[in-house]
């Protein structure tokens, strides 16, 4: 669980709650001994910076380009994608999914919203998705399959191998079905390993 | 999207979702376009627009109240990150204004002058979310009961003195921890005494923390004090004065952020606590006469 800022103690939660074995990771030694990571919601360019500044980015990069399942909301999405839209000044990511995100892309926050969402992956119900001042997938590239869209076709959820990333916040609600989804990928790639 | 009737806005969880967001990070008072992009640059979580930092307000004296839309507006318009502003306690108009304006989130604020001494702006009506000061518990569920979806511990903002700060998350701390304790029958006393909702206070003696995000403020000044605040349980920190009325406003500002991450790694702390120039001067909270604390406004 990437603990740089932004909501992961509920995350962990989470993944607990699934029987997942979880650590906080902070700093490059800690990269190296984890078989997946959650990246949480929260600010992107403070994520960026402080992965930047303590090493952390470049360790991870390394792990992705490896295969390390990653499963990324909101903020989290936005550092997974190989390219930024409206980011900040000089803002990178650590990259791994062939997209082009949005940053910020509904407007400020009286304009964050929840809605229910189909997610053909997982089935029915429906998803009840919680979006804050969320990113979008500008583009999507051609190694990258969307999982979710919003009615207007807006893609909000996508993987690629063994990476996710969702617009939204499925930690803020009891449906946990995508934190399973990532955990299952997790067994799977570890048990081949 | 708002054309959509299937999309709802301006829900709890979407208010309170943004403050969940915005944990383990650092908010910056700025006052000008300038400022917003240092504090953006420095790795700031969130800014707070305002005309005069609390120091200012406090030397200069006079009537605090909400800024000007065209600097607000200059602000939102130069960073991406969330934008704050501030409203005065009971200034329903301005926080009406400030929605208008498109802000991210509103401050009911103690650091302005109160426009009502009897009720604060009814936050339920509003679709942007509302942060809110507290120096107990019983305050910080009153105001959540109002409609806050954020709270903030209030310190003595202005002074550079963290002690009013280190006293008020002690205390919302020790009472949440006391109700936790306690059993059924004795929450019903417990909510008398707090002057706070029964349905809330037995929630927090459930969960055993608030049913909102809660940061600190007042008087933070230094990477150490911002560290101290996320030790003694506070989800992130606000930093007013202490940033622009210091010597190396970047350099403080970037050091107060890698310190609010690793508050718990004193050997990063002492790293960016080094050369950081002069801290701002600051005034003992013992020094101002009591009619002139902030900290009692709002109750």
């Amino acid at each position: 669980m990437l603990a740089l800022q932004g909501d992961f103690r509920e995350h962990v939660a989470v993944l607990r709650s699934l029987g997942a074995d979880v650590i906080t990771v902070r700093c490059p030694e800690e990269v190296a001994t984890i078989s997946g990571l959650v990246i949480p919601g929260g600010e992107s360019s403070v994520m960026d910076k402080l992965a930047r500044s303590f090493g952390v980015a470049d360790a991870l990069k390394e792990r992705i380009a490896g295969g390390l399942p990653v499963y990324g909301t909101c903020a989290g999405l936005i550092m997974l994608a190989d390219r930024i839209v409206d980011g900040i000044r000089g803002q990178q990511s650590f990259g791994g999914l062939d997209v082009a995100v949005r940053r910020n892309a509904f407007g400020a926050q009286t304009e964050s919203f929840e809605a229910d969402l189909d997610v053909p992956v997982l089935g029915e119900p429906p998803m009840h998705a919680v979006f804050i001042r969320a990113p979008v997938v500008a583009e999507l590239g051609a190694k990258a399959t969307a999982l979710a869209t919003l009615e207007d076709g807006t893609v909000v959820a996508v993987e690629q191998g063994d990476l996710i990333g969702t617009s939204f916040h499925p930690e803020m609600t009891a449906d946990y079905r995508f934190h399973q989804y990532f955990l299952d990928k997790v067994a799977a790639r570890s048990s081949s390993l | 999207m708002s054309e959509s009737t299937t999309h709802e806005f301006g829900s709890n969880r979407v208010k309170r979702g943004l403050a969940e967001m915005l944990k383990g990070g650092v908010i910056m008072d700025v006052v000008t376009a300038e400022q917003a992009r240092i504090a953006e640059d420095a790795g700031a979580v969130a800014v707070m627009a305002l005309e005069r930092v609390p120091a200012d307000i406090r030397s200069q004296g006079g009537v605090a109240r909400m800024s000007d839309p065209d600097l607000i507006e200059a602000i939102i318009a130069e960073v991406s990150i969330p934008v704050m502003a501030k409203a005065r306690i009971g200034h329903f108009v301005e926080a009406q204004v400030l929605q208008a304006l498109n802000v991210d989130y509103i401050d009911e604020s103690e650091v302005l002058s109160p426009a009502d001494y009897v009720n604060h702006i009814d936050k339920w009506d509003f679709t942007v979310p509302f942060v809110c000061g507290a120096t107990n518990l019983g305050e910080a569920l009153r105001r959540i009961n109002e409609g806050a979806a954020m709270i903030r511990s209030k310190g003595e903002a202005g002074t550079g003195d963290v002690s009013e700060a280190t006293k008020h998350i002690r205390k919302i701390k020790s009472e949440i921890a006391a109700l936790s304790s306690m059993s059924k029958d004795e929450l019903y006393v417990a909510a008398k005494e707090l002057q706070a909702p029964y349905d809330l206070v037995v929630e927090v003696a459930e969960t055993g923390k608030l049913p909102v995000v809660l940061f600190t403020a007042g008087g933070v000044a230094t990477p150490a004090d911002a560290a101290m605040m996320m030790q003694l349980g506070a989800d992130g920190v606000f930093v007013g004065s202490g940033i622009f009325k210091s010597g190396n406003p970047e350099k403080r500002a970037a050091a107060v952020v890698k310190a609010t991450t690793f508050y718990d790694d004193p050997s990063v702390i002492a790293e960016v606590s080094r050369g950081l120039g002069e801290a701002m001067v600051g005034i003992n909270v013992a020094d101002v006469p009591a009619p002139h604390r902030l900290a009692e406004r709002g109750w």
